[in-house]
């Protein structure tokens, strides 16, 4: 038990999330980022089903990186993901049918997420499948948390809402002049939302700027 | 002049290294710069400095906004009064529309400034004087009844991601005023568009009266909904139409640009070609266009309507965002204006085709530069191997 667990798998799991951060320090699949998170529902639906892909696809190639010939890699590493993603891709339309509608081809495209291919080229072709799905299940959060934060913003600046539910759609809060910011539902917000978190965290630890 | 250099030169010391408002000395700093030409000179190199440096520059470009500016306020009045069905002197109209333009203003400069100092103070720089001109050109292209709170939003935003981070004064993409703009008109666009905002419908301090849900289109917004232009041209060439603030008189804006062409502050190559890129698409939309009232609309009509004197006069020569190559600025100005009519026509979500032609053409000035600039040398290093 304390191997699984041992300081350096905490750490494979744990930068990811923050001082690692496959969207804001990487800058990794940024396109999805601004495509589902106007609202918040999807983003979650989104980072959790990009948690679970690349936890498991890390964990399957990671088994089978013995075996792959060196030359065909990226094609084996294609086919596992996608028929991860036709999977996850089927749960949703039978359990969750509007989510799944609303993320319409941002689920098939999760295949082409940078982050996937990244993580499967760059940690599971090299480690072992525990340490694999730790990584995964970390970079698929650290990605889930800045779809979540920025899907916050906007659903809640942009239409009022949280989840759905109504925060400053009242009638007195009309009554004194607000009004919802229609760009905050447009995707050029969201990319300046991620810029605003990029600089937060750039400006709060030094070793991340760039000389 | 000489009292006001004493005592700038007697509380100088506070603000020093050690003095009492040292905290404040880039606001000091700003001031005192704004008001005297600093005496130093550059300590390395040879440089040849020009008499009048960027302070003067922009407040050469605030005193030209001041004709837009003062016609703007006493249109603001002639509207509400005009459209509220009730007599007015000229000083009441006058009071009216200073009184609700004036608020507008100061949100401007102080959200504007505010950011700057502060930033200034933070990476201890001096104060960028860029805002001046931005600060005065927000209020101007807003429709009255535009809320503050908007206002120091959209301004707040377009000070920090517009300019700041490219890295303030000088060192913009985008033209500052128009990004406030073009925050306001995506942001919140039943505020900035449609036909009850352009005329103000409270009574201020006594003046005009309350009046609930005021219409008034503009020239242009007539034309996008197909209902026939009401303005007479001579109207829409004195301004006495409804409108931004300080868009709609043509003359008005004519002695400001006067003003930047005589002193040199703007190019007249960039006017120039705005105006002419603007009437060259108009006339093509009026013989091969589509048969819509804005296609339609004669090129006088069109260049005389909306933002596009505005804009042609005081953002396309923007010398910071606009092309810098001479003959540049013939392609850039030329684009603009015909951008602007494309919109304009072509896209019905957006009768006024202006803010976003010159934002769209602020992006490819820096290109348009380069391949004047390559293509020179080309030229004369072909010139150089054929001499040989």
């Amino acid at each position: 038990m304390g191997k699984l667990f041992s300081a350096k798998n905490k750490e494979v799991f744990s930068t990811p999330l923050n001082m690692n951060n496959p969207v804001t320090v990487q800058v990794l699949g940024i396109c999805s980022a601004l495509a589902v998170t106007s609202k918040l529902e999807p983003a979650i639906v989104m980072g959790l089903s990009v948690t679970i892909i690349t936890a498991f696809s890390n964990v399957v190639i990671s088994l089978l990186r013995k075996t792959i010939p060196n030359r065909i890699r990226i094609i084996v590493q294609l086919v596992v993901v996608a028929a991860l993603v036709t999977i996850v891709s089927e749960l949703l339309k039978a359990f969750a049918y509007d989510v799944s509608v609303q993320l319409s081809v941002y689920v098939g495209l999760i295949i082409t997420n940078c982050i996937l291919m990244g993580r499967l080229e760059a940690f599971a072709m090299a480690n072992g499948p525990w340490e694999s799905c730790l990584d995964g299940i970390g970079n698929g959060l650290g990605y889930a948390k800045i779809l979540i934060i920025v899907a916050f913003f906007r659903e809640l600046l942009g239409s009022g809402t949280l989840l759905g539910f109504n925060i400053l759609n009242y009638q007195w809060l009309k009554d004194a002049g607000y009004v919802n910011n229609g760009m905050m539902l447009m995707p050029p917000m969201a990319l300046i939302i991620v810029a605003c978190l990029i600089w937060y965290q750039r400006a709060k630890h030094k070793e991340l700027q760039e000389k | 002049m000489k009292a006001l250099r004493n005592y700038l030169d007697k509380i100088k010391p506070n603000f020093e290294e050690g003095g009492k408002y040292h905290a404040l000395r880039s606001v000091f700093d700003g001031f005192e710069t704004f008001l005297f030409v600093p005496n130093t000179t550059s300590k390395t190199g040879t440089h040849i400095h020009d008499a009048i440096d960027s302070k003067r520059i922009m407040s050469l470009v605030v005193i030209a906004l001041i004709p837009a500016l003062l016609f703007g306020m006493y249109n603001v009045g002639y509207q509400h009064y005009t459209h509220a069905g009730i007599e007015g002197s000229f000083i009441e109209m006058f009071g009216y529309g200073f009184l609700a333009v004036l608020p507008k203003i100061i949100v401007s400069y102080v959200v504007g400034l505010g950011i700057e100092f502060v930033v200034a103070q933070w990476k201890k720089e001096e104060i960028q004087e860029g805002f001046l001109v931005s600060g005065m050109l927000i209020p101007m292209i807003v429709p009255v009844d535009c809320p503050l709170w908007m206002l120091a939003v959209a301004t707040a935003f377009s000070v920090i991601f517009a300019k700041e981070v490219f890295g303030g004064t000088g060192m913009n993409i985008f033209n500052p005023a128009l990004i406030t703009r073009a925050f306001l008109f995506f942001a919140y666009p039943t505020k900035m568009s449609g036909d009850t905002v352009w005329v103000a419908s409270n009574s201020i301090f006594g003046l005009g009266k309350d009046i609930d849900a005021l219409t008034a289109a503009t020239p242009l917004g007539q034309a996008a909904t197909e209902t026939p232009i009401s303005a007479s041209l001579s109207d829409m060439i004195f301004g006495f139409i409804p409108g931004s603030i300080g868009e709609t008189s043509v003359i008005a804006i004519a002695i400001g640009a006067v003003i930047l062409l005589w002193t040199g502050v703007a190019s007249w190559k960039t006017m120039i070609s705005v105006f002419v890129g603007g009437a060259l698409m108009a006339w093509i939309f009026n013989v091969a266009g589509p048969d819509t009232a804005m296609a339609n609309m004669p090129w006088y009509m069109h260049l005389c309507a909306g933002g596009f004197c505005f804009g042609a006069v005081f953002m396309a020569t923007d010398p910071v965002t606009s092309s810098r190559t001479e003959n540049g600025k013939f392609i850039y100005g030329l684009l603009i204006g015909m951008m602007a009519i494309i919109i304009r026509v072509l896209n019905p979500g957006y009768p006024e085709g202006m803010m976003l032609a010159i934002l769209l053409m602020n992006i490819f000035a820096p290109l348009i530069d380069y391949v004047i600039v390559e293509n020179n040398i080309s030229r004369r290093a072909k010139r150089a191997m054929s001499n040989k």
